[in-house]
């Protein structure tokens, strides 16, 4: 067993910072890359494209990064664990073959997680009685079954790590927890059993602490921003880990960026619920048990750890088919530029009564004064410009769409001072609400697959 | 008694949990979490957020790393992917919270300006 592992988070979603997987297989040493692609809505965007093109479905963005990083993954024997497989893990697989076999990589071990896709199991779950109620407003999955566009199992860390105990060097999954990525490494390389609760909770703890990439290290930071030296460089959080569940987070020397028991906490609780029960596949994490100490520059100690048997259901992500919407904006210059944007804003609902279209929500907000804290914002003396963004959605196409083509006349039809509307008229977008739900871990089955090239 | 902006006394980070924004807030020094403990309590947030939250308000102690977690339920205008809001997942509730203002005994805070 080794003594420890650094586990290194390359992504913390889709579209992050492109250099952090190349700075962290580059910039130190790292046993384990972990990089996250999706978000709740991201399988629905997936689906689209691999119903257009059978060899797509998975996170492109991987591709780019597989291709720089590749060879050094391979010379230095890092491994790579990603659920940037989306909807087809077995297409991002072979992409990833090719560009090994481009680069003359033999040898390459690629294991696969997938089974979590159940969009096309749905009606046999629903006439099994299985409803898939919605764990928000208790509603029946029937409800919203015939504009279904995903539906996703979010697996753990476990059969990560079985596809590591059959010797993959890359893991590419479909949906699993973003925590999930970071404690597969840990029971594969210190044989932590299923039954070890507070060590997988130590696990979990590092893998929350990791999956937003730099906004542990630095980025993001409210108590003191300033404080944080060279974000332009920022290290992306590495967890050093340890058999017995202790873990310290650090970053490789000589990136920017910051790790303090502050920096930390505020990840911490990031996007949690009941701290004391943070609910994964495998167990049940306590996080008001984390105990944090600044251990050295950039390091911090994460202890006392306590967690709980998990209970009988996976999380369900399924994304459905609401409507349209559609978003416009329009810049106001000094003088009264707030009072203008108003003005404008109420001329084009006139227009648009007058047309007849009706919204389920029309919304409006003044960037510069208050699209951030809505009515809490203290009205300023003056502004010297303000952004008059106006949202709206419906289920009727035509009136989105109508919508757009009532913002730009504004510019030679409204108050005067106006400008920045380079971007055209706003095209209707389609609305993708979010289903979730509970389903029995014994109705479903991650599926394992590992290949050499 | 005086009046401190929550601001001087804590930190905080947001997000989305469907439709509910969750705010973390961190007490600045250990010595202030009692400070939040007493005054931030699940009505104060509720009554300060007004129409921008229309469900109910839950609120979870941290006193291990001396935060609050709340949960502000209908509070994102449909959540993520569906309000309309240019931050449609919370991301600057923080500070929103963190404009609040708290009535403190002087002598507990002789560091604040």
């Amino acid at each position: 067993m080794k003594e420890s592992i650094r586990i290194a988070s390359g992504q913390g979603y889709w579209g992050d910072l492109p250099q952090a997987p190349v700075w962290q297989v580059r910039k130190g040493p790292i046993d384990y890359l972990v990089m996250d692609y999706l978000a709740e809505v991201t399988m629905s965007i997936l689906q689209k494209q691999r119903s257009r093109d059978p060899k797509l479905g998975y996170a492109k963005d991987l591709i780019s990064v597989m291709d720089k990083i590749l060879p050094d993954v391979v010379e230095k024997g890092i491994k790579v664990v990603t659920n940037g497989g989306g909807v087809n893990p077995q297409a991002c697989r072979d992409a990833i073959f090719e560009i090994a076999s481009k680069k003359r990589i033999k040898g390459l071990k690629i294991g696969i997680v997938h089974g979590d896709d159940i969009l096309g199991k749905i009606d046999e779950l629903l006439s099994n009685g299985i409803d898939l109620r919605n764990m928000d407003t208790g509603e029946s999955l029937r409800t919203v079954r015939e504009r279904l566009q995903s539906a996703n199992v979010y697996f753990g860390a476990v059969p990560i790590s079985q596809a590591l105990q059959q010797g993959a060097q890359i893991v590419l999954t479909g949906r699993t927890t973003d925590t999930g990525l970071t404690l597969a490494p840990m029971m594969y390389e210190f044989g932590w059993s299923e039954n070890d609760f507070d060590k997988l909770a130590a696990g979990i703890v590092a893998g929350h602490i990791l999956e937003c990439g730099g906004q542990s290290s630095g980025g993001n930071f409210l108590k003191d921003w300033r404080s944080v030296p060279d974000l332009a460089n920022i290290g992306f959080p590495i967890a050093e880990a340890y058999p017995d569940g202790t873990v310290f987070i650090t970053k490789h020397e000589g990136t920017g960026g910051l790790v303090s028991v502050d920096t930390v906490k505020e990840q911490l609780v990031y996007e949690i619920g009941d701290p004391k029960e943070y609910i994964t596949p495998e167990v049940i994490a306590d996080f008001t048990t984390i105990q944090l100490e600044q251990a050295g520059e950039n390091r911090v100690r994460v202890y006392g750890i306590k967690g709980l048997p998990p209970t009988e259901f996976y999380k369900v992500s399924a994304s459905y088919f609401d409507g349209y919407y559609a978003v416009g904006m329009l810049t106001y210059g000094w003088p009264e530029a707030l009072e203008k944007a108003r003005a404008a804003d109420q001329i084009m609902r006139q227009r648009l009564k007058d047309l007849g279209y009706q919204y389920e929500e029309f919304h409006t907000e003044f960037m510069g004064y208050n699209s951030c804290h809505g009515p809490l914002s203290p009205m300023p003396d003056e502004l010297n410009e303000v952004v008059l963004r106006v949202a709206v959605r419906s289920r009727d196409f035509e009136a989105v769409d109508a919508f757009g083509r009532q913002l730009v006349p504004l510019v030679l039809t409204g108050p005067p001072t106006v400008t920045g509307f380079g971007g055209g008229r706003p095209k209707p977008q389609e609305v993708i609400a979010y289903w979730p739900s509970l389903i029995k871990k014994n109705l479903v089955n991650p599926v394992v697959e590992v290949i050499e090239i | 008694m005086r009046k401190v902006q929550l601001l001087k006394l804590a930190h905080a980070r947001s997000g989305d949990k469907g439709d509910a924004s969750n705010i973390g807030l961190i007490a600045r020094k250990p010595e202030y979490y009692p400070i939040l403990f007493e005054k931030v309590t699940a009505e104060r947030v509720k009554r300060h957020f007004g129409e921008i939250c229309k469900g109910k308000v839950e609120r979870f102690e941290m006193p291990n790393i001396y935060a609050l977690n709340f949960l502000l339920h209908e509070a994102l205008a449909g959540g993520g992917t569906v309000s309309l809001r240019n931050d449609a997942q919370g991301k600057t509730m923080s500070t929103a919270l963190l404009r609040m203002e708290i009535e403190v005994d002087d002598n507990l805070l002789i560091d604040i300006p």
